[in-house]
C-alpha cells in the first residue's frame, strides 16, 4: 500500500488505471489517508461541473478518508453543494447538469454503467439543510429505505434496523414511545435527527450532509454536532458548513472552495491556524463571505 | 469573480436609488431624511388613502356579486319551493268487481271509481248537479286513476272493499291549493271565474273536500321518485338523478385514471421536448373550447363513426369525459406541482427509484389536491347542457325500472331545459326546483372537495 501513499499528486489517468486495473471493492486498492491513517473511501480528480453553460466546478481534485469528517466550507455560491451532490448523483436529477471528472467509491467508479445511481444513493447517505422528513409516522420514515432495498426479511428484522438506527442517531429515547406520531411533528433538531436515523438505515458508508444545522437553534445544532462526532467511528461523513467553528469543531479535515475551485485541503487544524493559500486566510478570518 | 462584481454593482445601484428617492424633498440639509417633512406626511397621507380605496372598492364588489347571487337564489327559491310539496287527497274508492274486472284490472273502468270516490265525499245536493258530475274529475290529476289501479293490482284482496287512498290533485288545484292561482280572474271591469279550475261548482266541491281535511300538502317526495311525466303533478327527478348519476359514473370511469395517468406522465417522467410542450399547449387549450364542440365531436365521432347508441348515459359520458379530462390532468399537475421539492429529494436519497418517488411519496401528499380537481371537474360534467343535448340525452322517459348504461336516458340539467320547456304552470316551479336540487348536488359535490381537501392534506 505504500506506492499509493501519495495520492494527492495522483493525476486522474493514474487513478482511472488503477480502479480499471483492480476488480471493483477490493480493499487492496483504497488508498491509505496521508493524515489519519484511514483508509480513503473518495477519490474524485478533475472534477467539473456545469449548469447549462455555466460552469460551477473547475477542476476540482479531492480525496475523502473513512471514518472521519471532511468539511467543505467556502464562501455561498461557491460549488460546496453541487460538489458534494456530485457523490450520490442527485446531480443526476437536474436536466442541465453535467458532470465530467472521476469519483472513484471504494475505487469503484459511481458514474460507470456497472453503479445503479439507487443503489448508490443507499451506499451514499444524505442530510440535507431543511429536515424534510416524509409526511409519515416515525416509524415509517426510517423503515421505507430498507424496506425498498429490502434490508429485512421480516417485521422483527424491520423493527430492529428501525430501532438502531433511531439509536445511532441518539432519538430512540425521545420517540420510542410514540413511532406510530407522524415524522413531521417533531421538533426541528429531532426532524433532523429523525433524517440521519433515515439514511442510516440503509447501511450506507457515506453520509454526505449539506448545511445539516443551519436550520436549527444552537442546542439542536449541538446535539447534531455530537451525533456527528459520534458517527465518524463508523462512517465517512461529508459535511458542507457555512460556519466556520462548526468546521472547526467537528472536522478531521477542510475544504476550501471559492468560485468553484478548490482553493486548499488539509487538516482541519492546520487549515484554521496555518493556512497555506491567501484566500483562505481572508476567508477564515472573515474577510468575505 | 462575476458573482462578487455583479454583487458589488447591484449595490451600487441600489444606493443610487436610494438617494435618488430621497431627493424627492425628503432629505434634510445634512443628507439625514427628515421623516416628518410635509412632502413625506403627504406622501404617506397618500398611501393611506390609497389604501382605503381599495378596501372600500373590494368590498363593494363583493357586496355587489353577493347581492346578485342572493338575487338569483332568492328569485328560484320563490318559484321552486313550492313545488318541494304536492297536494294529495284523501278519498275512499270502492271497488266494485263489475268496475274493477279482476280479471284483467288494465281494462277497468278506473276513472268511473274515482269520479265516484270524489262524488261519495260531497253532499248530496252536490251529487245530483250534472254539471259538477261531468266536470268533478278536474280537481284529481289525471294520473290518479292509474295510481289506483297500480295500487289494486298490487294489492289484489281489495278488490270488493271501499279503501282509503290518497290520490294526486290535478295542477291546476295543486296551485290554486298553494294559493299561486286566482279563483277569479280580474281583467278591468270583468270578473270571471278561472278557466283552469272548470267553474265555480268544482271550486266548490273542492272546498268542501278541504273542509273535510280530506286536503294535505306534504313534502313532495315524488319530486324525487318519480320518473318524467307529462302531467306536472305527476313528474319527478328520478329518471333525470339516475341518467345523471350513471352519465357521471362513465365520465369518472374514463377521465379519472386516464387523466391522472397523464398528468403523472407528462408531469414526473415525459422528458421535456419540443413535442412535451405542444402536448401541454393542447391540453390547456381543451380546457377551453366550448363545451358545445365536444357535443358535435361526440355526435359525430361516437354515434357516428363508432355506433355508439345514441341518447344513451355511455355516450353521454364518453362526451362529458372529454370535457373533464383536461379538467383532471391540470389540476393533477398543479398538485404534483406543489409537492414540495424536498420531498422528492427525501426520497430519492434513501434510494427510491424514481417511480417508488411518484408513488410512494409525490402521489399521496398530491392526493386530496388531485380529488378537488376531479368533484369539480365532476361537477362541471354534472352542470353541462349543450354537449348532452346535441348527442339526444334528453329523452322523455316515463318508466326508470329499464334504465341503464346503453338505454335512453335524460339528465339533470337536459330535464330542467325539456320542463323549461313545457308551458303549464306546474312545471314553471318543477323547472326552478329541479334548479334547486342541480345546485344542492353541486353544492354537495363541492363541499366534499373541501372536506377531502382539509381532512386528508399533508400537515407539514
Ligand atoms: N439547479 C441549478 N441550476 C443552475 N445553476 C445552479 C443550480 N444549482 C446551483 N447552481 C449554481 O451553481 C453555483 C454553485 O451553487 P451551490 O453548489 O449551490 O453553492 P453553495 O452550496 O456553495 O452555496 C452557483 O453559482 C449557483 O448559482
Ligand atoms: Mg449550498
Amino acid at each position: 500500500m505504500t506506492e499509493n501513499r501519495d495520492i494527492t499528486i495522483e493525476t486522474a489517468e493514474a487513478a482511472q488505471e488503477r480502479a480499471a486495473a483492480t476488480p471493483a471493492g477490493e480493499d487492496k486498492s483504497r488508498p491509505t489517508s496521508p493524515v489519519c491513517g484511514h483508509k480513503c473511501k473518495f477519490i474524485t480528480r478533475n472534477v467539473n461541473v456545469f449548469y447549462g453553460e455555466k460552469q460551477a466546478i473547475f477542476d476540482v481534485s479531492l480525496d475523502i478518508p473513512d471514518r472521519s469528517v471532511m468539511a467543505l466550507i467556502g464562501p455561498s455560491g461557491c460549488g460546496k453543494s453541487t460538489y458534494l451532490r456530485c457523490l450520490n448523483r442527485m446531480n443526476d436529477l437536474i436536466d442541465i447538469c453535467r458532470v465530467e471528472g472521476t469519483f472513484l467509491l471504494d475505487g469503484e467508479d459511481i458514474y460507470s454503467g456497472d453503479i445503479d445511481p439507487v443503489l448508490l444513493r443507499a451506499r451514499v447517505g444524505m442530510v440535507f439543510q431543511k429536515p424534510n422528513p416524509f409526511p409519515k409516522s416515525i416509524y415509517e420514515n426510517v423503515a421505507y429505505g430498507p424496506r425498498i432495498h429490502g434490508l429485512a426479511r421480516d417485521k422483527t428484522e424491520l423493527d430492529e434496523i428501525v430501532e438502531t438506527s433511531l439509536r445511532k442517531a441518539a432519538l430512540w429515547d425521545e420517540v420510542k414511545d410514540r413511532l406510530d406520531a407522524p415524522g413531521t411533528g417533531l421538533s426541528g433538531g429531532q426532524q433532523q435527527r429523525l433524517c440521519i436515523a433515515r439514511a442510516i438505515a440503509t447501511r450506507p458508508e457515506v453520509i454526505l450532509m449539506d448545511e445539516p444545522a443551519s436550520a436549527l437553534d444552537p442546542i439542536a445544532t449541538a446535539r447534531i454536532e455530537e451525533l456527528i462526532d459520534e458517527l465518524k467511528e463508523n462512517y465517512c461523513i461529508v459535511i458542507v458548513t457555512h460556519s466556520m467553528q462548526q468546521a472547526a469543531r467537528v472536522s478531521d479535515r477542510t475544504a476550501f472552495f471559492h468560485l468553484g475551485r478548490l482553493i486548499e485541503e488539509g487538516p482541519t487544524e492546520q487549515i484554521f491556524t496555518a493556512p497555506r493559500e491567501k484566500q483562505t486566510q481572508d476567508y477564515i478570518t472573515g474577510r468575505y463571505g | 469573480m462575476t458573482d462578487r462584481t455583479h454583487n458589488r454593482a447591484h449595490e451600487a445601484r441600489d444606493r443610487a436609488e436610494k438617494q435618488g428617492a430621497s431627493e424627492g424633498g425628503a432629505a434634510g440639509p445634512n443628507g439625514r431624511i427628515d421623516w416628518h417633512s410635509p412632502q413625506m406626511l403627504a406622501r404617506l397621507r397618500r398611501r393611506h388613502a390609497a389604501n382605503r380605496r381599495m378596501k372600500f372598492i373590494g368590498l363593494a364588489a363583493i357586496v355587489l356579486a353577493a347581492g346578485l347571487l342572493s338575487i338569483l337564489v332568492g328569485s328560484l327559491l320563490k318559484s321552486g319551493l313550492p313545488a318541494f310539496r304536492q297536494t294529495f287527497i284523501t278519498l275512499e274508492f270502492d271497488l266494485k268487481p263489475e268496475l274493477v274486472k279482476p280479471q284483467n284490472m288494465r281494462r277497468g273502468n278506473w276513472r268511473k271509481i274515482v269520479k265516484e270516490g270524489l262524488l261519495r265525499a260531497l253532499p248530496e245536493d252536490m251529487r245530483k248537479n250534472r254539471k259538477l258530475r261531468r266536470k268533478v274529475l278536474k280537481i284529481v290529476s289525471r294520473s290518479a286513476p292509474y295510481a289506483l289501479r297500480d295500487h289494486v293490482m298490487e294489492n289484489p284482496h281489495l278488490v270488493g272493499r271501499i279503501i282509503p287512498f290518497d290520490v294526486l290533485a290535478s295542477d291546476p288545484y295543486d296551485q290554486f291549493n298553494k294559493g299561486l292561482i286566482p279563483e277569479y280572474i280580474v281583467r278591468g271591469e270583468r270578473k270571471r271565474p278561472n278557466p283552469k279550475l272548470g267553474g265555480p261548482e268544482v271550486v266548490r266541491a273542492f272546498r268542501v273536500l278541504k273542509e273535510q281535511k280530506r286536503v294535505h300538502l306534504p313534502f313532495n317526495w315524488g319530486l324525487f321518485f318519480n320518473a318524467d311525466s307529462r302531467l306536472p303533478e305527476a313528474a319527478g327527478l328520478a329518471g333525470a338523478i339516475v341518467g345523471s348519476f350513471l352519465t357521471l359514473l362513465v365520465t369518472f370511469l374514463i377521465s379519472f385514471p386516464t387523466g391522472i395517468l397523464a398528468a403523472i406522465y407528462l408531469e414526473e417522467f415525459a422528458p421535456k421536448n419540443r413535442f412535451t410542450d405542444f402536448v401541454e399547449i393542447n391540453i390547456n387549450n381543451l380546457a377551453a373550447v366550448p363545451s358545445v364542440v365536444f357535443g358535435l365531436l361526440g355526435l359525430s365521432l361516437f354515434i357516428g363513426f363508432f355506433g355508439v347508441p345514441r341518447s344513451t348515459p355511455l355516450v353521454g359520458g364518453m362526451v362529458l369525459s372529454l370535457m373533464t379530462l383536461p379538467t383532471i390532468i391540470i389540476a393533477t399537475r398543479a398538485a404534483l406541482k406543489a409537492v414540495p421539492p424536498s420531498l422528492r429529494e427525501a426520497a430519492l436519497g434513501v434510494g427510491a427509484s424514481h417511480h417508488q418517488m411518484v408513488f410512494h411519496h409525490v402521489l399521496p401528499v398530491a392526493m386530496p389536491g388531485i380529488l378537488t380537481g376531479a368533484i369539480i371537474g365532476m361537477a362541471q360534467a354534472l352542470g353541462e347542457t349543450a354537449p348532452l343535448l346535441l348527442v339526444g340525452m334528453n329523452a322523455f322517459i316515463p318508466d326508470i325500472s329499464n334504465m341503464g348504461l346503453t338505454e335512453p336516458a335524460t339528465a339533470l340539467p337536459t330535464q330542467i331545459y325539456s320542463w323549461a320547456d313545457s308551458p303549464e304552470r306546474g312545471f314553471v316551479s318543477r323547472t326552478a326546483a329541479a334548479i334547486l336540487v342541480l345546485l344542492g348536488f353541486l353544492l354537495a359535490m363541492n363541499a366534499l372537495a373541501i372536506w377531502l381537501r382539509q381532512r386528508y392534506s399533508t400537515k407539514w
